[in-house]
């Protein structure tokens, strides 16, 4: 394989070679949200073996990356038995990193930067925390506001964040990490 | 004095191209001993063994050493070349400077070095050849066929037809194998009974074929033209000579819930039955499992009943030994049991079933009597989807391997389906389409074309089962993988084909090769599809890979014609590279001193024990004896022997002792 | 032998009732959990998504603190965090040089020698042995048992047997007199992730399990995520606004109804704090 070929960089990056999918197309059939993708799980790995550049960018920028739930049906019935989940987790740090994700997964990767952010400040996810930051970054600000009463009423939800004490240990486990909220 | 020739071969490049040649044979001309060294490019071509053989005759060499290839490649054309210019062939010996030098270092003052050395060892062996005969061994012209399916009925009927008796073994009631249980073959939908029936016949009452159904092998001993086998005749608990085929007591029988084999468990059968109607011999076995007389002494009804007082409860299994010359293996395949697949549900949902439970439904001798019905509940179904590849090239639930049968049968299904209910609907989930025999890819195309077979390229993810509806989620990988869901009344899962269960074990009762699937190995994956590594033992049909009929009845008539040129001969010349226990005058006889070590030792149970006797017949000695015929010329027995009393002809200890010191001494 | 415990973020947040019953079931069948000291969020989907580093060293600093406090076995109740301790294990033993280069960053070592127990592997080989002299009220209903993905799958590395079609949870239900149906989405995903980020797919994914659920007779669902809990419990109005109709099948840890069989009260279970009620009575 060629360096500059995607393939080489996808079986550094994840020891898989893509070259062994030999496009049966079980991936996206069991998938269960192969219908909202634009580019399904089968179509990706050919556009992978492509080792196109074009592909890549379109790869990277599509919303199929950040709709996938890590469910791993895809692996668990793949016969080749290759990790799919595995690729796509690459593919979302490439596309985070490269600042290339798709417009309709901006929320999502906003939820999971939020998500991020407080486990960075606390140690431990703060929920309140997390929904702050995500709607003040997302602009959904009205969103699931019926649920707050029900969830403090429950003792669902805590105001104040459980923070560990090791927090030397934690920043230095996120020390150089990407910080900013691309979008 | 030794006079040896010695005769390099360039073989094209692939030895000179490493090696340099000239300077060997030079080398080689200096050694003491050696009358005559020269170089050649081609020694296995006519010129080259003619210039050996002009060699021979002109400088009359007394030994000849030929540096080429291996000598499992061309030992025996050097020695034939020798042995018509009159020099004994066992005075010919071959140094590998291919495989053992040229083709495993690079070009080097070293690689010339190792095959000047190589070349000197052998001169030194050279040097204590002595002439050795061939053994002559007797051909026994019965050939033994194990395996009573399409390719033992066509092995067993050209072997009978050559006019040598055959005994033909198979392990179910009846012969006729998978092929007697498929509806149509394709490419002619040809019926399959129809076709195979007349031969199951011709096999029955061939004057030259013995059959023994019912049957299975026990041992194998002996070696090529001269086998002993024991086969065990299971009991039928019928007797067969009084027994005419009436059927009576199979109608009578009170067990009848007894899944049937043949019908691959959609149908049912009785503890005393015949497989199906067609089959040859017509007369029935008792299945001792399930009969109510063999598990609680009651019932007997079928002894009451029978006309001719044919029913034998006490028979036991009776082993009969049999000397056969040649061994046909056509034992068959099994089909997967596609249980792995559990997100197939197969076995959790009785409308989910085999392709070979397929042609049961549609056959016209099957439970349904050829009417396409649901196991749930009878009904006919109108949409069908067929999965290919279930379990074949799938390295994480099945077979790495392709099965080459199914897209075929599954067109064949698609097209039987569609002819039988015409508005019915039916779906083929494929990754390609293989289709390489003749008249094979029109096949396929009637299918798609003429019968509108919907094919869709993907695999299927999931099958499950909502409202008595098969739900099937698959995937159209030609439409930019759009997911599909079709509802279906049936799924039919081509599984793939795999090796009979019980493969492994009589392999290792016949001494013969197999892969890790099980299958057969072949002698030459390319050159020598019919015979095995063990000689004498051939194969014959999808024992040795999966394949279709015209292929397995073309390798059958291969193995068949490969035991008539074994018959051809009355007798056979074995390599006279055997162990000989020495023998010398009186009072000493031999050095054996008769502790048979060897004996224990010899994998091929070669050596007995001779009496040593003098004129009144008394008992001197009781010393070792090795039986040239079935000797392998492993040395064994020569490592164990205390007494050094044994040895190999062609390879003694001196040979051996000479070739190191050659070597050491440069 | 010392049974660790690490709960993960959502059975101290919002899926304390996982943690109350739990706790309750293992306080009554005798067993002591000995929870990590000062362990950290395993970063779930957030970082395996966004970070490689992240996704490793978040869940191995547990990891190292669990063998340094000389755990055997450490149960996960998160099905996700689960998945992400177990992982990581298997990338910390197969790959010695990410090992080496998360050791350096973290100034902690890893012997990988702990036996990380999901819930249902902890319940079968602690609480299932002593089932039967426990159980006091029998959960006569009919139940769908729902794993989702993260207790099945990958099946290269949980290498369960039955991973289309386990039986776990279906066997413990039925040693406390329930019925456990056969149905087809048991291993199918119920949304995952997308709770906050993509609503209408949790409502299309959890609303076919629940929809076929009830279709087949069950009267509960029995889970055994944090997160599956809360997409069929909590994300309700999400599912009758794709299912177009109102359903109120309730959705039960199984802790929960082992804790209800024990004959624990339904507060000590925890299960008023759902979102859909549940309103099935144990024998008493």
């Amino acid at each position: 394989m060629n360096k500059e070929d995607l393939p080489f960089k996808v079986r550094e990056s994840t020891d898989i070679n893509v070259n062994e999918c030999y496009q049966c197309g079980k991936c996206t059939a069991g998938c269960p949200v192969a219908e909202h993708m634009d580019l399904r799980p089968s179509v990706i790995m050919r556009m992978l073996q492509s080792g196109d550049a074009i592909a890549e960018e379109e790869i990277l920028r599509s919303l199929s990356i950040w709709l996938c739930l890590s469910c791993e049906t895809c692996y668990s019935r793949c016969p080749m038995e290759l990790d799919i989940p595995k690729i796509m987790d690459y593919l979302r740090v490439r596309s985070y990193k490269e600042g290339k994700v798709h417009r309709d997964a901006r929320d999502i990767v906003t939820f999971h930067k939020a998500f991020l952010n407080t486990i960075e400040s606390n140690g431990r996810l703060h929920e309140m925390g997390l929904i702050i930051d995500y709607k003040m970054h997302s602009g959904n600000l009205f969103q699931d506001v019926m649920l707050a009463p029900e969830m403090f009423s429950k003792g669902k939800l805590s105001v104040f964040p459980e923070r560990i004490k090791d927090r030397k240990g934690l920043s230095q486990i996120f020390k150089g990490q990407t910080k900013t909220n691309k979008s | 004095m030794s006079k040896i020739g010695v005769f390099i071969c360039h073989c094209g490049e692939n030895i000179s191209a490493t090696v340099d040649v000239v300077r060997v044979a030079e080398a080689a001309g200096k050694l003491e001993g050696v009358e005559f060294s020269t170089d050649y490019k081609y020694m296995c071509s006519d010129p080259g063994q003619t210039l050996i053989k002009q060699m021979i005759k002109e400088k009359g060499l007394t030994g000849v050493v030929v540096a080429a290839c291996s000598p499992r490649m061309h030992e025996p054309t050097f020695r034939k070349a020798c042995s018509s210019a009159g020099l004994n062939p066992y005075m010919c010996e071959m140094s590998n400077l291919r495989e053992h030098c040229s083709w495993v270092h690079d070009k080097s003052e070293a690689t010339t070095q190792k095959a000047i050395d190589l070349v000197r060892t052998l001169v030194g062996k050279v040097k204590y050849d002595k002439p050795l005969y061939s053994i002559k061994v007797p051909v026994t012209k019965t050939a033994l066929v194990i395996g009573g399916g399409i390719a033992g009925i066509q092995a067993s009927l050209d072997i009978a037809n050559a006019g040598h008796q055959v005994v033909l073994v198979e392990k179910d009631p009846s012969i006729g194998g998978h092929m007697s249980q498929l509806s149509e073959t394709f490419p002619t939908l040809d019926c399959s009974q129809c076709i195979l029936t007349p031969r199951m016949v011709e096999v029955a009452q061939h004057p030259n074929i013995k059959l023994l159904t019912y049957a299975e092998l026990e041992k194998l001993e002996g070696f090529i033209g001269n086998f002993k086998a024991t086969i065990r005749k299971k009991s039928k608990s019928i007797d067969e000579d009084l027994c005419t085929g009436c059927g009576h007591c199979t109608t009578k029988c009170p067990t009848k819930k007894i899944p049937s084999e043949f019908n691959t468990g959609l149908g049912k059968r009785t503890a005393i039955y015949v497989p199906f109607p067609q089959a040859v011999p017509n007369k029935p076995v008792i299945d001792k499992e399930n009969c109510l007389y063999y598990k609680n002494g009651k019932c007997k009804i079928c002894e009451k009943v029978c006309p001719t007082g044919a029913i034998r409860f006490d028979q036991e299994d009776e082993l009969v030994e049999l000397e056969v010359g040649a061994v046909v293996v056509a034992t068959g395949f099994d089909v997967m049991e596609p249980s792995e697949f559990s997100e197939y549900g197969y076995g959790k949902y009785k409308d989910v079933i085999t392709g070979l439970q397929f042609e049961r439904l549609a056959s016209a001798s099957g439970p349904t009597l050829g009417e396409i019905r649901r196991p749930s509940d009878g009904q006919i179904p109108k949409k069908i989807v067929f999965v290919a590849c279930a379990g074949s090239r799938d390295p994480s639930k099945g077979k790495p391997y392709c099965s080459k049968i199914c897209c075929m049968y599954t067109a064949k299904h698609a097209m039987l389906y569609q002819h039988k209910v015409h508005h019915g609907e039916s779906t083929i989930f494929y990754m390609d389409i293989r289709a390489g025999g003749k008249n094979y890819e029109e096949f396929v195309r009637r299918a798609i074309v003429d019968d509108e077979v919907k094919y869709i390229r993907g695999r299927v993810s999931k099958v499950y089962e909502e409202n008595s509806k098969l739900i099937v989620k698959g995937v159209d990988t030609l439409l930019n993988a759009k997911p599909v869901e079709i509802e279906a009344d049936m799924v039919v899962l081509a599984t793939a084909a795999v090796a009979n269960s019980g493969a492994e074990e009589l392999a290792q009762k016949m001494h013969i090769s197999y892969d890790s699937y099980n299958f057969f190995s072949e002698a030459h994956p390319k050159l020598k599809p019919v015979e095995t590594n063990t000689a004498g033992i051939f194969l014959a049909g999808a024992c040795q890979a999966p394949k279709d009929i015209p292929e397995t009845v073309s390798q059958a008539s291969g193995a068949a014609a490969k035991v008539a040129i074994l018959f051809s001969q009355d007798e056979l010349s074995r390599e006279p590279v055997v162990a000989v226990v020495n023998r010398s005058a009186p009072p000493l006889y031999s050095t054996c001193v008769g502790c048979f070590m060897c004996a224990t030792a010899c994998p091929y149970q070669a050596i007995g024990e001779e009496l040593i006797k003098n004129r009144k017949g008394e008992v001197i000695k009781r010393v070792a004896k090795v039986n040239p015929g079935l000797c392998q010329g492993c040395g064994t027995c020569v490592a164990f022997c205390r007494s050094k009393s044994i040895d190999i002809d062609g390879y003694s200890n001196e040979q051996m002792y000479s070739e190191v010191m050659a070597l050491l001494n440069d | 032998m010392k049974i660790g415990f690490y709960p993960g973020c959502s059975l101290t947040g919002s899926s304390r009732e996982y943690n109350e019953s739990l706790l309750a079931v293992a306080k009554v069948a005798g067993i002591e959990l000995s929870e990590i000291s000062d362990w950290n969020c395993c970063g779930a989907t957030a970082a395996h998504n966004l970070s490689k580093e992240l996704s490793v060293s978040l869940p191995a600093r547990n990891l190292a603190l669990a063998e340094l406090e000389e755990m055997d076995e450490l149960v996960v109740p998160c099905a996700a965090c689960y998945n992400r301790l177990v992982m990581t294990q298997h990338e910390l033993s197969e790959k010695l040089e990410i090992k080496a280069q998360i050791e350096g960053k973290l100034h902690m070592t890893f012997k990988n020698n702990i036996r990380i127990l999901n819930v249902l592997q902890f319940l079968e080989k602690h609480i299932v042995p002593r089932l039967d002299e426990l159980v006091k009220s029998p959960f006569t209903y009919d139940v769908a048992c729902y794993y989702g993905c993260l207790l099945v799958r990958p099946n290269q590395i949980m290498k369960d047997v039955r991973f289309e079609d386990p039986m776990t949870m279906d066997v413990i239900m039925q040693k406390l007199g329930a019925k456990a149906i056969d149905w087809p989405f048991k291993t199918e995903c119920c949304g995952a992730g997308f709770s906050v980020s993509k609503t209408e797919i949790v409502g299309e994914l959890s609303g076919k399990i629940v929809r076929n659920a009830v279709d087949r007779g069950a009267k509960a669902i029995i889970v055994a995520c944090p997160m599956c809990h809360s997409n069929l419990d909590m994300r309700r109005p999400a599912i009758e606004s794709y299912l177009k109709r109102k359903i109120d099948i309730p959705v039960l840890y199984i802790t929960q109804a082992i804790a209800l069989a024990m004959g624990l009260s339904p507060q000590q279970a925890g299960t008023q704090r759902h979102f859909v009620p549940v309103n099935l009575t144990v024998n008493r």
